[in-house]
């Protein structure tokens, strides 16, 4: 019997259901409590700080000045074009962002460590702060550090030779300019860690909400100037992270401090507040896409100017050019595009620092392509589908103009099982005939595909100081015959333990209750990444398949020797291995007489090491929404989602679904609700979630997935990853769609969240031109 | 600060407890009962994923002081399943209908969801959907929740059809 691709029930779920997860906060009660003063400016120079005027017994106030011997936070990137810029851990003496963590206080309870950061003198002389690009980029800007005069901290610049013909002489030259505005992941479990000193070893145990735990260790190891060994980083329970929780926060590195100083336990657990101005930030880009087209509505020639604001500092470890680059190496997405040529700008400004968010910027390029399409099909008079059609890569594998291979993917296969499901004609006849009533129905397509899986060549080709990109999984069977497999992977919600389990139990025929997926703790798990990147079902899923084919031929051996045949006859199945002539040992005896009757095998144990890192593979997808747009508010609501898509084989459908749902929320979260606010100066004014506005069940809509399966030859397993899909796909669906509801006005969606003021704006504007 | 005395049961088991009179009913359930399934996403009133019941009632623990709780009963998802763990037919329908991913929100959506599995009206689309909006969960997309939830209320006798409802009203 298979167990991939079944929809087994997850086993995390229950101990999460009886409230008896183990989150980080759970594990931080009794600890003493950090908070943090944080900067309540964007840039200045520290003129004074000092503890509260009373100190209640026990309670400390840590400033820079007490550290001398920390790092700083500084990932490399080995550009030309990259300036390596550093992040104190505390600073010494200038602020770079409103929330920047400037001292900690430490007392027995968070209400009095609360009560002592209000207490404490934190003078700053404000500066002239720069919060977005074209602030930043202005001629006599103030310059955010030093070493990035002009305030581009990384570029990267490409022009093909002949696009500029291709622009030149095209039958039709289509140009999209449009802003993405910024964004917090948003998991709703914010960061927090305990620092927990073992005097008996002189080991710090730091407990905390990470997605990759193995390098917050590297990285606090390296900060501290502390031996790595004496270090041991635990993500338990995680509640949620995408990718905000990748990267090394200096508040981490403060507890570690607090804990080998002061030889006890310190857990700072943040607040909402911190969270949403604090942590890290997304997808603040401004984008100018073009590309030329010739009589039949194919691309000659794209290019791009690409902007990110990445915030004061670079985030570790991947650097704050992941998503001005990212968005320079994969603009062409699914099209055929024979000529390329890009421009892209990591900015810095006196704002939070960048971090990945699932997608990365692919939720970003996919909507400057879809809604470029739109807008080139209009104006070439083709619908919609038809222009995609004619585009979309259709011949694998395909070389890229960046270089990348795409391989076996549903591009037009996708699409056009949308579009029949969505029976186009039909909804045509039903929005012209809600228009007569006054209502306005539009729809949209979004078709987009998403890199998945890969490992190091393709991190290493990014430049990046630390490539992450292999996995490694360590596996042993119990004396009673149970599997242990320990990944260096550490999931934030994916379901992790109980996928894995599937690919390992369909290798060495047992059922999935019989393997135990550990992962998450440096001390037992082996040096590996994380859960990040669409990468897990791949690579963590590549690795345990490996090990446990390894492992199963250990078995064979040892069954070929107990059933007096050769291990190529052993076939391991339903818990027992089986021999020639229905012969068979129970797995669980047969790992029993391994491990104690050693003196019959010639092997002891029953364990192996196995890694992955693959090349990488391109799942794919096509979103379709249905949108209502009430002209009156700007307000929209969404009538239909549908989704088909191509993740290669699927290790359980349930989970698998889960997560495009749960990507498809957060991407129409980016297309029509959420966004970081900024007043010029620098401070945030969307500091709640009032403010920022999660969206809930009454926005989100219930989404249909259809599912397309090409196995690629590409990973282990055949599964592709889809992880970030979702919300890669919807901001684009969805602002097609506004804009496909609103085309009669000339009204057109070029920038996202696209809110109710946003829209109306646009729908008045329109209406005052036509009047003009 | 002075400190209080608070008398109160969770989950029918009697507790006394000295607190400050600023701490919240989630603070004094977490850290002073130890019952860490209530969960803080927000502690301004927003996320719903500290929602327990109060005499019956949902409330949001962060933004309910613990002195408040006195004379109460209080039930948390600490409460839910059986003694010897096995899960209720609600957390059950939770786990088929994969209405939870990292779980943080799950406390919340559960104790809201025992409170509408229990109210004198019978449960109908509208009333589910109406109440799941006021919390937040950012993994699942909802609609997981939503099915559980209504899973649950039908194997339990508790759903109306909407159409049965609507003539009704
Ligand atoms: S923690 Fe109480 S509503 Fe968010
Ligand atoms: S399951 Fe993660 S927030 Fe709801």
């Amino acid at each position: 019997m298979n167990w991939v691709g079944r929809a087994i029930e997850r086993f995390e779920d229950p101990a999460l259901l009886r409230g008896e997860g183990r989150f980080t906060a759970d594990v931080a009660i009794g600890a003493r409590v950090v908070r943090f003063l944080r900067s309540p400016v964007a840039a200045g120079r520290i003129t004074r700080l000092a503890p509260p005027p009373e100190m209640p017994a026990g309670a400390l106030f840590v400033t820079a000045a007490d550290m001398p011997e920390v790092g700083a936070i500084r990932p490399m990137l080995h550009r030309f074009s990259y300036r390596a810029v550093e992040q104190p851990v505390l600073p010494r003496d200038r602020v770079h962002f409103v929330g920047q963590p400037v001292a900690a206080i430490v007392a027995a309870s968070a209400e009095l460590a609360e009560d002592l950061v209000e207490l404490a003198t934190l003078e700053i002389a404000d500066e002239t702060a720069v919060a977005d690009f074209d602030d930043a980029l202005a001629p006599g800007a103030p310059t955010v550090h030093a070493v990035a005069p002009g305030n581009v901290v990384v570029e990267g610049f490409v022009r093909q030779e002949g696009v500029d013909a291709a622009l030149a002489g095209a039958h039709h030259v289509e140009t999209f300019a449009f802003r993405s505005r910024r964004q917090n992941a948003t998991p709703l479990e914010g960061r927090g860690g305990c620092a927990g000193y073992d005097r008996a070893t002189g080991r710090v145990r730091l407990t905390a909400s990470t997605q990759m735990p193995h390098m917050l260790r590297t990285g606090i190891a390296e900060l501290l100037g502390m031996p790595e060994a004496d270090l041991q980083v635990v993500a338990p329970d995680v509640g949620g992270g995408f990718g905000q929780k990748m990267s090394l926060f200096p508040e981490y590195a403060v507890l570690v401090w607090l804990a080998r100083r002061h030889r006890r336990d310190f857990a700072w657990i943040e607040d909402r507040n911190e969270n949403l101005i604090a942590s890290a930030h997304s997808r603040d880009q401004r984008h100018v896409v073009r590309a030329a087209f010739d009589a039949a509505g194919r691309i000659l020639a794209l290019e791009a100017d690409i902007l990110a604001n990445v915030g004061a500092f670079s985030c570790y470890p991947t650097t704050c050019a992941v998503e001005p680059l990212m968005a320079f190496a994969e603009y062409p997405g699914p099209y055929k595009v024979p000529l390329y040529g890009a421009r892209a700008r990591g900015v810095l400004t006196h704002t939070c620092p960048m971090a990945p968010y699932r997608g990365v910027s692919r939720p970003v390029i996919t909507f400057g392509m879809e809604r470029l399409m739109d807008r080139a099909a209009a104006a070439l008079g083709l619908d919609a589908a038809e222009i995609r059609r004619r585009n979309l890569v259709d011949n694998f594998p395909y070389r890229t103009a960046t270089g990348m291979t795409l391989d076996d993917a549903t591009y037009v296969e996708a699409m056009e099982e949308a579009v029949r499901l969505a029976d186009i004609p039909a909804f045509r006849a039903r929005q012209a005939a809600a228009r007569a009533e006054g209502r306005l129905l539009g729809l949209g397509l979004s078709v987009f595909n998403e890199r998945t899986g890969y490992g190091t060549p393709a991190f290493a080709a990014r430049s990046m100081g630390i490539v992450p990109g292999y996995e490694v999984v360590d596996i042993a069977m119990t004396p009673q015959g149970e599997v242990e497999a320990r990944i260096g992977a550490s999931p934030h919600g994916q379901g992790t333990r109980t996928t894995l389990a599937q690919v390992i139990a369909d290798r060495l025929g047992l059922a999935p209750d019989q393997v135990r997926i550990v992962h998450g703790d440096t001390d037992r798990t082996p040096y590996g990444w994380g859960t990040f990147a669409s990468r897990n079902a791949v690579i963590s899923g590549g690795a345990c398949q490996a090990a446990a084919d390894k492992l199963a031929e250990r078995l064979k051996r040892a069954a070929a020797v107990v059933l007096q045949t050769t291990a190529e006859q052993v076939m391991l199945r339903d818990g027992h291995a089986v021999g020639p002539h229905d012969a068979s040992i129970a797995i669980s005896a047969l790992a029993q007489q391994v491990h104690q009757r050693s003196d019959l095998f010639g092997e002891y144990n029953l364990a192996e090491s196995a890694s992955y890192d693959p090349p990488g593979t391109f799942s794919n997808a096509c979103h379709l929404a249905v949108v209502e747009v009430d002209a009156e508010t700007g307000g929209v609501a969404i009538l239909r989602y549908l989704v088909v898509e191509d993740a290669g084989r699927i290790l359980n459908p349930m989970i698998a679904d889960g997560q495009v749902r749960g990507g498809i929320a957060q991407g129409i979260a980016n297309a029509l609700y959420e966004e970081i606010v900024h007043a010029p100066d620098g401070n945030i004014l969307t500091g709640t979630l009032a403010d920022y506005i999660p969206p809930t069940s009454a926005e989100i809509p219930a989404i249909e997935i259809h599912h397309l399966e090409t196995i690629s030859e590409a990973t282990a397993t055949g599964a592709k990853g889809l992880g970030e899909g979702g919300s890669i796909g919807a901001p684009a669906a969805v602002a097609n769609a506004i804009s496909d509801a609103l085309a009669h006005l000339g009204v057109d969606i070029a920038e996202i969240p696209a809110t109710p003021p946003r829209i109306r704006a646009l729908i008045r504007a329109a209406e005052a031109k036509a009047r003009a | 600060m002075s400190r209080h005395v608070v008398s109160f049961t969770v989950n029918g088991v009697p507790k006394r407890v000295e607190l400050e009179a600023r701490r919240t009913l989630a603070d004094m359930l977490r850290e002073d009962c130890g019952l860490t399934g209530t969960h803080l996403g927000c502690e301004h009133g927003v996320c719903g994923a500290c929602t327990v019941l109060v005499d019956g009632e949902p409330v949001r623990s962060c933004l309910m002081f613990g002195v408040q709780a006195e004379g109460c009963a209080i039930r948390t998802i600490e409460g839910l399943a059986a003694p010897d763990g096995t899960l209720n037919v609600l957390q059950r329908a939770f786990r088929t209908h994969h209405g939870l991913q990292c779980g943080f929100c799950t406390p919340g959506f559960l104790m809201l969801a025992t409170w509408l599995l229990e109210r004198d009206e019978r449960l109908d689309e509208a009333a589910l959907r109406h109440a799941v909006s006021s919390n937040l969960c950012r993994c699942t997309g909802y609609q997981t929740i939503l099915d559980a939830i209504r899973a649950a209320a039908q194997e339990l006798d508790r759903w109306e059809d909407s159409a049965a409802g609507e003539a009704r009203r």
